[in-house]
């Protein structure tokens, strides 16, 4: 569902085919990009919005539904008091108003909620104002973020899987009435880049606030793009067309790029561009017209008679801004000053991956416990990352553990990894017990020296040539020594001796 | 009443459209009569001077009605889908959908 206030403006039967990357460089050079973006962000609670249903992903189908959420006769919604206090921390977080609201019921027939309306916030949002700085130093205004509940899952049956061709349609009710908060940008945003990075970045800021688990792959974050395009230079906006089914932020950036292309070349070609509603298709790798302004929906949007106002005190409010954890800007700034000194450009890498992913708790406990940060850092933002369900509730002290094994050259850096790998995988253990079972048994410094002696005197050939400057050969020196030792010398330890033998 | 009518039997047609009801033209007649009786009553207010009253966003002085974030049991699902008219896989079964949700 398209927000409310926003308006779902829409259009299709462009004449005009999508220009691909048709337009060329030199074109799109005169040509400024413009882009807002609508959020839907689940919250995490318990429960439904306005009923106790459990708020669950993946539970088998209408299990969680009651009369309320189904829309009974004689059912009446009650606010969830969390979702509000959600709601508020988010507001807090994008430095918003938070402010007194009321809900509204937003009118359209379609099957995914079974009430014939989904309830939102209309002309009294929740938060109103605020900004969002990118890590690159740009900032993005908020326009609004807004509760609203989620609707329901319908799935298009019929041979191709597409909605226009389906034969029917399988709903489920699980999801009708999940808490959202929709989060509605201003169009601060100039490139498809810095689209990727308000997403990112905004995602980051709701999993620190405990609001959202930031899953964009099970839809616990939607995102819409509004795109036009101007000359450079030029103050008025262009028309605008919003873009749907953006799943991932690889598709929000391929689908802008397609769609300012799309534009330019239509502008340049009728001189203007017909404000519809567009479905990004992500193997056509294009978007498609889905609705005209003339077939946009008209909500006929009236205040919801059974919810009363809401107007949340100043203690609770207080109360609410106390609950924002520390935002993503300083969980970045705590890790780069446990790492000490100027972080290298891959540990800046690494510590917007980590903060992104809310791994950063476990690099601070693991240095708390007495790890390197740059090695906790690095295992983090690959390894953790990487199976990162498993990671988020992994025991930080393993975690810590296994980071300082590797530091005190316990275990190399390889070992490291799959014994990472393996407690990921389990959900749990002992690392010690781990690397024991896998025969891992970090080299003393005095075999590791002797292997590496034994290699170069294997191979006085190429070892003349590294001595004289061939740095490359470092590599095939490396793997000798790896094969000699089964995989169990550490990388960092042999390049080392090797620096000393040549000195 | 001086003013221009408040309701034409276009707006009618388009409400009507937006409720999927289908009306005949006498039905689309009559009921632009009615609804433009009602609206015309509702636009009496508009001759108050209401410029000193708070705009109400609920008749009832009431605010805040919450609920703690504690799940309760809902419905069995076999009694849920036995009140629907058809079925499939756990789920309710409905006619193709022409478009694509709002
Ligand atoms: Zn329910």
């Amino acid at each position: 569902m398209s927000a409310a206030g926003a308006g779902a403006d829409g259009t299709s039967g462009s004449a005009v085919s999508a220009a691909g990357a048709g337009a060329d460089r030199a074109d799109r050079a005169e040509w400024e990009t413009v882009v807002g973006l609508e959020v839907h962000c689940e919250l995490e609670t318990q429960t439904k919005l306005f009923c106790g249903c459990k708020n669950a992903f993946g539970d088998e189908p209408n299990t969680n539904v009651c009369p309320v959420c189904l829309g009974l006769p004689g059912s009446l919604p009650v606010l969830n008091a969390f979702a509000v206090e959600l709601a508020m921390r988010i507001g807090e977080a994008l430095h918003c108003e938070v402010r007194p609201s009321s809900f509204h019921r937003k009118n359209y027939f379609y099957p995914d909620m079974p009430k014939d309306y989904q309830i939102s916030q209309y002309d009294e949002p929740i938060n109103v104002g605020g900004w969002l700085e990118l890590p690159d130093g740009s900032r993005v205004g908020i326009e609004r973020a807004h509760l609203e509940e989620d609707t329901g899952k319908t799935t298009h049956q019929g041979e191709t899987g597409r909605i226009h061709a389906a034969d029917y349609a399988l709903v489920d009710y699980n999801r009708a009435g999940v808490p959202l908060v929709e989060i509605v940008s201003r169009p601060d945003i100039r490139s498809s880049a810095q689209a990727r990075l308000y997403v990112t970045e905004l995602r980051a800021v709701l999993v620190a606030t405990g609001a959202s688990d930031g899953r964009m792959e099970e839809g616990s974050l939607r995102v819409d793009a509004n795109v036009s395009v101007r000359r450079v230079g030029a103050v008025a906006f262009g028309t605008r067309c919003e873009v749907k089914n953006l799943n991932s932020l690889r598709s929000l950036g391929r689908a802008i790029d397609h769609e300012v292309a799309r534009q330019v070349a239509l502008v340049e070609a009728t001189g203007t561009v017909v404000q519809e509603t567009r479905h990004w298709d992500e193997n056509a790798g294009r978007t498609v017209p889905l609705r005209s302004k003339e077939e946009a929906f008209d909500y006929r949007y009236f205040p919801e008679p059974d919810l009363v106002p809401l107007a949340p005190g100043s203690d609770w409010r207080a109360r609410a801004a106390r609950a924002v954890g520390l935002l993503p800007s300083a969980r970045r700034e705590r890790l780069a000053g446990l790492l000490g000194g100027a972080p290298t450009p891959q540990q800046v890498d690494q510590v917007h991956v980590v903060v992104a992913q809310g791994l950063d708790d476990l690099v601070v406990a693991a240095v708390a416990q007495g790890a390197p940060a740059g090695v906790a850092l690095v295992r983090a933002a690959n390894e953790l990352a990487a199976d990162l369900g498993a990671a988020l509730v992994l025991d930080p002290g393993i975690f810590g553990r296994v980071a300082v094994m590797e530091a005190q050259g316990e275990l190399t850096a390889t070992q490291a990894k799959a014994v990472l790998a393996e407690l990921l995988a389990a959900g749990g253990g002992d690392p010690a017990a781990i690397a024991a079972e896998k025969g891992f048994e970090a080299l003393s410094e005095g075999s590791l020296a002797a292997v590496v002696q034994g290699v170069v005197e294997a191979h006085p050939e190429e070892w003349s040539r590294y001595s004289a400057g061939e740095d490359k050969l470092a590599g095939f020196f490396t793997g000798q020594v790896m094969r000699a030792t089964g995989g169990k010398a550490d990388g960092k330890a042999v390049a080392a001796e090797l620096q000393r033998l040549r000195r | 009443m001086s003013e221009p009518p408040s309701l034409g039997r276009d707006d009618v047609a388009h409400v009507a459209g937006l409720a999927r009801l289908s009306l005949s033209e006498e039905e689309l007649d009559m009921f632009t009569g009615q609804l433009a009786r009602v609206i015309d009553h509702a636009r009496d207010v508009s001759s108050l001077d209401v410029h000193d009253v708070p705009p109400t966003a609920h008749p009832l002085p009431v605010r805040n009605v919450l609920r703690t974030d504690d799940p309760c049991p809902g419905l069995d699902r076999d009694e849920v889908l036995a009140a629907a008219p058809d079925v499939e896989d756990g789920r309710f079964k409905v006619p193709r959908i022409v478009g694509e949700a709002p």
